[in-house]
């Protein structure tokens, strides 16, 4: 099965956090990036752009309706997300788990539909 | 055997129902449809085995039959998970086959294999990713094998509510892919609690309904027994599981004398110890002192010990009430929560005197996190009557009286409410 992993994190904002600090986050995020996609696992992942950046669109009697800014303004917002194939769901938590972004804000798991080929 | 067929059917199938849709489920790998050819071999055997006279291995007849009827309905499913699901279910013929041999050898195969099935749907009904509702529900249905409007009831919601719900829990299993398997000897300990927690949810709400009119639900607190015992057959060196079972049976023992001729609440250190049961009681001991052999010991071990020590008293003024102050304190160390502290202070005020307890319940109260817990204002009212201050004990029991939600329980603290405002009258 494919699953989403999609990371949740408070945005940066404030005092950045000393350099040292930086530089040892970026290590994990790195060094789980390289086991993740060695793994056999891994599909696709990507970073994404703070939520600032974001524009919704839905459409209304037809017509496009554009909004500035993310589906809905939470406190933790989504950062980026790594898509998996693994057999179940106790396989996806584990990746999960070892994400540093679990450790910095939270990891939702969402399975990826599969219609049916009948 | 044939008494089975004498006896009223519902309590037979109840029992094959969990063991036969365990197997199911990993067969089809559908609950839905396991279900759905379990009802349907449970009804053949109802018109076939008044007949037919019962089978030698009734669980295997069941099998077989929910098997043919599973590949009948995959058959005409023509997509490809249907026809993979076929290739599965044919290949279980021979494990079907193993189960029917009469050799005593094959017994023993055979129990293995439906021993791990059920403890495959304990760890998928109560996996994490479900929620703490679901959870309890799921058990409730396909382990306990409750219909859904007994699950219902036991929830005190409408039946339609419940179906919905057994859906739903359903849905998630199936689409999130939480696996059905046992998780390994690294995972269990944390994948066990919640399992655990289901079962002494079921018990704690059968002991103090959280609403309704009776104090205790008899037929909740049997099924949690029941399955508390199902999960300790299947993990016999599980020592939280052996302290789990020894808690249920040790508070259980005193049901009968819990309640009074008018259905109403009777406190520990008024019960007629007579009427306690020997029985649960031995059982609950024996159970416990095996559970407190591992070290450290858990915190339903130490919730038994704890309920040995009442019952082993003859008389209520007889407690060793340093023992228990004792287990609190390990309790309070292993698994630390406001309502150990809560138990822990009314313990301290039996060892030592109401106002050292009082002292601590004042201090609970301050930290605001028990303030909707009825029992700790009731608790606080007790006190201060015994210190002699019914003035103060009255919010007290006001406050109780306002968030309990069980009728008896509550007529108990409008007794005690009363007599404190009879006192203060008196002056």
């Amino acid at each position: 099965m494919q699953y989403l992993l999609l990371i949740y994190s408070e945005p940066a904002g404030g005092e950045a956090p000393p350099q040292d600090q930086l530089d040892a986050e970026m290590a994990e995020w790195f060094a789980y990036d390289e086991a993740i996609r060695k793994s056999g696992v891994y599909v696709d992942g990507n970073a994404l752009e703070p939520t600032h950046t974001a524009t919704t669109l839905r459409l209304k009697d037809g017509e496009r309706v554009v909004t500035d800014g993310p589906f809905a303004e939470t406190r933790e917002v989504l950062g980026g997300y790594y898509l998996v194939d693994v057999p179940d769901l106790d396989t996806a938590l584990d990746w999960a788990a070892k994400c540093p972004g679990a450790r910095y804000g939270s990891m939702e798991v969402r399975p990826i539909t599969v219609f049916d080929q009948g | 055997m044939s008494g089975w067929a004498a006896g009223p059917a519902e309590a037979v199938f109840r029992e094959e129902w969990g063991r036969l849709l365990a197997t199911l489920v990993r067969w089809v790998g559908d609950f839905d449809l396991a279900e759905e050819v379990a009802a349907d071999a449970i009804a053949a055997a109802v018109e076939r085995w008044p007949v037919d006279g019962v089978p030698d291995k009734p669980g295997a007849w069941l099998l077989t039959t929910a098997r043919r009827r599973a590949v009948d309905i995959l058959r005409r499913r023509q997509n490809y998970a249907a026809k993979l699901a076929v290739l599965k279910v044919e290949a279980e013929r021979d494990e079907v086959a193993r189960l029917s041999e009469p050799a005593s050898a094959g017994v023993d195969a055979g129990a293995d294999v439906i021993g791990d099935d059920s403890l495959r749907l304990f760890f998928t009904c109560c996996h994490p990713a479900l929620s703490a509702e679901a959870r309890v529900a799921l058990t409730l249905r396909y382990l306990a094998g409750l219909s859904t409007a007994q699950v219902a009831r036991a929830f005190l919601v409408p039946e339609g509510t419940m179906a919905q719900r057994l859906v739903r829990a359903k849905q998630k299993i199936g689409k999130a892919g939480i696996p059905y398997r046992v998780p390994s000897a690294t995972e269990l300990p944390g994948r066990l609690p919640a399992v655990l927690s289901v079962v002494y949810v079921v018990f704690t709400e059968a002991y103090a309904a959280s609403n309704g009119a009776a104090l205790i639900r008899p037929e909740l607190a049997d099924e949690a027994i029941r399955l508390a015992r199902i999960l300790h057959r299947l993990l016999p060196a599980e020592a939280e599981v052996t302290g789990l079972l020894a808690l249920l049976l040790l508070v259980d023992a005193r049901r009968e004398a819990r309640v009074d001729a008018g259905g109403d609440l009777v406190l520990l250190e008024d019960q007629d110890r007579s009427r306690w049961d020997q029985g649960r009681i031995v059982e609950g001991r024996t159970l416990v002192l095996e559970a407190l052999r591992h070290r450290p010991p858990g915190p339903y071990a130490l919730q038994a010990a704890i309920a040995a020590v009442h019952d082993e008293a003859p008389t209520a003024d007889a407690t060793d009430w340093t023992q228990i102050v004792g287990l609190y304190d390990v309790l309070r160390a292993t698994a630390p929560s406001p309502i150990v502290d809560l138990n822990r202070a009314v313990a301290i005020a039996m060892a030592h005197g109401p106002a050292a307890g009082l002292g601590l319940l004042d201090e609970l109260a301050a930290g605001g996190a028990l303030d909707r817990f009825h029992p700790l204002h009731a608790a606080r009212g007790r006190l201060l009557d015994r210190l002699g201050r019914p003035a103060d004990a009255i919010p007290a029991y006001r406050r109780a009286v306002e968030l309990c939600g069980n009728d008896a329980e509550r007529a108990f603290l409008l007794r005690c409410l009363g007599a404190a405002q009879r006192r203060v009258a008196e002056g």
